[in-house]
């Protein structure tokens, strides 16, 4: 009998308890062997049978050594959550189930004497989504006719780089009446409204990276939408980086400048420009913060593409030398449209913050028009590893972040100039249709997504604390980790599968919800067929209350 | 339901015209008013044509305000005319006591200015008179302008012409363009301002169908003009695109179709001028108007013509003969005024055409 103190690691001090049932297990060890995290292990009991016969009480016993399932009893190795042993198992014999009583962020902090961290988003969430308190309640009837969504065709495009004021547009009236070209503008590129989110090769399994990438490729060639991926920062495959395929690529430069080497070097043999540049300076989910790649994930091909040893991979949470936003103007937005001598337009992603609106002011009054786009992220944005308290205590909303920055530029007759994108948290209930349509009503010219895509190509992570355990490299479904035998559990083409289908579903719903209110065009800050049954929603984002 | 209607002819015509043009299409809108602006004026109005006439309807006390107004800026008044009306009673007429057209010699300074000079100037006055007579609702400044008189009142428009005594045609109240429409905008608030047509600067322009990007019209318009104000009506949006167009940016008139209708992305990458076209789709793209649209407008030297959504929601007929040509939201209304034309040479506009009629009549149509 093993002795138990009560400080003891037990079960019960766990997020996760597992539910086994020993007369349903044939002990083909299937779950031991899938789970990533060794949070179970076969054991041994010992059992002890008593039994009587005959009329009156005459007790024998026997003991036995039985083969079960257990839990393992460690802050190492505890269990995520993440139901694969569930998936695995032919007999429904074992599975996860939630302790209500975890004391887990306790003992961790506790005997670790280390932060918490994990992957995931913010999982403290007791109230209704801001989107959710919104309805698309302006439809057109009789005078404005709704449209058939099915028929009429619609021109579903957002734009990505900077856009002139019209009287700053260099045309001149030519000697037959019509406008001239007399001068350069800033490259825009038209592209879907919703940009698949910046996850770099590192964070993501380079399987998950691939059927990603395969993804946009196929709906830009076969489907006929215009879908941009962002590379997030860590570089880009060279064999991508020459392909035709980079087209479809906005590569992302961070803090941390990793994987930018081999592009520059890749420079002179590009076939195709990339569809932008997105300098990122922070990120929703975890803002004030740099990136972090843990070193388990470090694994020799990510050494490779970043030209870096195998450590703990910690991008700083400022860009080095730019000390205010007049000066990253001046210098990352110039040297990156220069680079590719103005023909891409270049972006810059921050978090949500209190003073975000300030930080757009800067720049839409960019003396160079090289600001070619503000992407806004906001704290119910997912990342790849992060200290918790940052992910579930730091951060903004998104949705009257974003409405802030539209109204700045409506109050400056400057809408449109700098295209505002929004992303932290949307699709979160799975339909990032009615997200999306709803931020582009509030003023956004589109939105980014990143923790749906995981979610279509397998995540079992959700909101409540399953899984979240990107930072560990144990993904179960092969998506964010580097160890091979992980990896190989996703089918990328399954992956790439999954995506496009959800971008056509995702388009078909987006027409559904344009042609009730009569348009064909993107109603980029129609906030007027927008209601909110929440009085203080309205208030703040100033639309019609009803009820 | 908006039905609106223009006329333009090689000779003066009379008010009664437009009256016509509109009641033959009565059932199609809801008589609940009457508007109408006037160009290139004949009558007695023929020999100022280069001089600017008030049009406002006011109280007594809106009067002397303005009058005062004028003088003090140093405007000499060269003519009134103050329409005889009929008040019998039973007349459904939200009528104003006095409707006042007066034309007005510039102030000495401006003698020698500019015609940009003067024309701002006659902005800022209607401006000014517009901001102080809205107090306590002593006025309504519907234009200030050369060769321009407008007409707007709420009621029935049969009763609108029975008051003033508009049925009867003479030669002292005549134009040689006309634009009507029998509607206040009902969507909003009834007041005078929110009936089309719309002026600005020489420019005039009226629409029926409702306007889904008028929030975006809206905002956008705001920081471009100190003219563009009121937006009483979500079609002021239309006049407003029409003159920042035309006038601010100085852009020919097919211009304006490529702003409120924008062709689709991938038919502006096929064409020579794609670089054009993108560039006003993406700079104006909140001056689009994406619903359903029938627009006439009206430009300074007198050019009529008309455009639609694009998806033809909202249909327009052309009719003409040699001396007069007639834009019309139902067939009924050419009928009316050109009962013996050709009706097989009818123009239905279609959703890529703006059909422009110049002074001489020609007509021509041009494809986005």
């Amino acid at each position: 009998m093993e002795t138990m103190k009560v400080q003891d690691i037990t079960p019960n001090d766990m997020p996760w308890k597992l539910r086994y049932e020993a007369s349903r297990c044939t002990l083909c060890g299937s779950c031991v062997a899938a789970c990533s995290f060794r949070a179970i292990a076969p054991k041994v009991e010992r059992r002890r049978l008593v039994w009587s016969e005959g009329d009156y009480p005459e007790p024998k016993q026997r003991f036995s050594a039985v083969p079960v399932i257990r839990q393992v009893n460690s802050l190492t190795n505890y269990c995520r959550g993440c139901g694969i042993c569930e998936k695995v198992c032919p007999n429904d014999a074992i599975g996860p189930v939630r302790n209500q009583d975890s004391r887990h962020p306790i003992v961790t902090r506790c005997l670790a004497g280390d932060s918490v961290k994990r992957g995931g988003r913010k999982n403290l969430e007791a109230t209704v989504r801001t989107l959710d308190r919104l309805r698309v309640g302006r439809i057109s009837q009789m005078t404005d006719p709704s449209l058939d969504a099915q028929r009429h065709t619609f021109d579903l495009l957002a734009p990505f780089g900077r856009i002139l004021p019209p009287g700053k547009l260099p045309f001149t009236v030519g000697a037959g009446g019509n406008l001239e070209v007399t001068g350069q503008s800033p490259p825009v590129r038209w592209i879907y409204p919703v940009i698949i989110g910046d996850m770099s090769i590192g964070a993501l399994s380079w399987r998950m990276w691939e059927g990603v990438a395969m993804a946009a490729a196929y709906l830009n060639e076969e489907c006929g939408l215009p879908v941009r991926m962002c590379s997030g920062e860590g570089g880009v495959p060279i064999k991508l980086l020459k392909s035709r395929y980079l087209k479809y690529m906005i590569l992302q430069i961070a803090s941390g400048h990793f994987g930018w080497n081999r592009i520059l070097k890749t420079m002179p043999h590009m076939v195709e420009d990339p569809a932008g540049v997105m300098i990122k300076i922070g990120q929703g989910a975890k803002p004030g913060d740099g990136g972090l790649l843990p070193a388990q994930k470090v694994a020799e091909h990510i050494q490779a593409i970043r030209g870096v040893p195998k450590a703990d991979l910690l991008s700083p949470p400022n860009h080095q030398g730019l000390y205010s936003i007049e000066e990253s103007v001046q210098k990352m937005f110039l040297s990156f449209n220069a680079a590719f001598k103005f023909r891409v337009p270049v972006a810059i992603k921050v978090a949500a913050s209190s003073t975000s609106v300030a930080v757009f002011n800067n720049l839409v009054r960019d003396p160079y028009d090289i600001v070619g786009g503000f992407f806004l992220d906001g704290i119910d944005g997912g990342t790849g590893a992060a200290h918790e308290v940052s992910l579930d205590h730091t951060g903004h909303p998104i949705v009257s972040k974003l409405r802030d920055c539209y109204l700045a530029a409506v109050a400056q007759g400057r809408q449109g100039q700098i295209p505002l994108w929004a992303g932290g948290g949307l699709g979160r209930t799975g339909d990032l249709a009615a997200d999306a349509f709803k931020m582009i009503c509030l003023g956004a010219s589109g939105v980014f997504t990143g923790r749906l895509i995981l979610q279509m190509a397998g995540c079992v992570g959700n909101d409540m604390g399953r899984c979240n355990a990107c930072n560990t490299g144990l993904c179960p479904a092969g998506i964010t980790t580097q160890e091979p035998a992980l990896a190989h559990r996703l089918d990328p083409e399954k992956v790439a599968q999954n995506i496009v289908n959800y971008f056509l579903a995702m388009d078909q719903e987006l027409k559904k919800l344009m042609a009730p209110i009569g348009n064909s065009s993107l109603p980029v800050g129609r906030s007027d067929a927008l209601v909110s049954t929440d009085r203080g929603v309205a208030e703040r984002l100033k639309i019609q209350y009803v009820c | 339901m908006c039905r609106i209607g223009a006329i333009k002819s090689r000779h003066y015509i009379h008010a009664s015209q437009a009256l016509q043009l509109m009641q033959s299409q009565q059932e199609g809108h809801d008589n609940s008013g009457f508007a109408m602006v006037m160009q290139d004026l004949g009558g007695i109005f023929e020999g100022y044509k280069h001089l600017p006439t008030l049009s406002m309807a006011c109280t007594d006390q809106g009067l002397k305000t303005a009058e005062d107004m004028m003088h003090a800026a140093g405007f000499q008044r060269v003519l009134q005319w103050v329409p005889e009306v009929n008040p019998e009673p039973g007349l459904d007429i939200n009528a104003m006591p006095n409707y006042v057209f007066e034309t007005f010699d510039y102030p000495k300074p401006y003698k020698k200015a500019s015609d940009q000079e003067k024309q701002e100037l006659l902005l800022d006055m209607r401006l000014q008179l517009r901001t102080v007579l809205e107090d306590d609702e002593q006025g309504y400044v519907y234009s200030f302008w050369p060769d321009v008189v407008t007409l707007k009142e709420i009621g029935d428009p049969r009763d609108i012409g029975t008051y003033f005594n508009l049925w009867q045609p003479d030669n002292k109240f005549t134009a040689r363009v006309i634009t009507a429409q029998c509607r206040q905008n009902t969507n909003y608030d009834i007041v005078r301002y929110a009936a089309h047509p719309f002026f600005l600067q020489g420019y005039t322009a009226l629409a029926n169908g409702e306007n889904t990007f008028y929030q975006k019209n809206k905002e956008m318009q705001r920081k471009l003009h100190r003219g563009y104000i009121g937006f009483e009506s979500d079609s002021q949006c239309f006049l407003y695109t029409l003159h920042y167009v035309h006038r601010q940016l100085a852009w020919p008139l097919p211009y304006f179709k490529h702003v409120v209708t924008p062709l689709p992305f991938d038919e502006i990458g096929r064409r020579d001028d794609h670089q054009q076209l993108q560039g006003i789709r993406q700079s104006l793209a909140h001056l689009e108007i994406n619903g359903p649209n029938t627009i006439i407008g009206v430009l300074p030297d007198g050019t009529l013509f008309t455009c639609c959504d694009p998806k033809k929601l909202r249909p327009l007929v052309v009719g003409r003969s040699a001396d007069v040509v007639v834009f019309s939201s139902e067939v009924c209304g050419v009928n009316q005024i050109l009962p013996d034309r050709d009706w097989e040479t009818d123009i239905y506009p279609n959703e890529r055409e703006v059909v422009i009629i110049g002074n001489d009549l020609e007509v021509q149509r041009w494809r986005q």
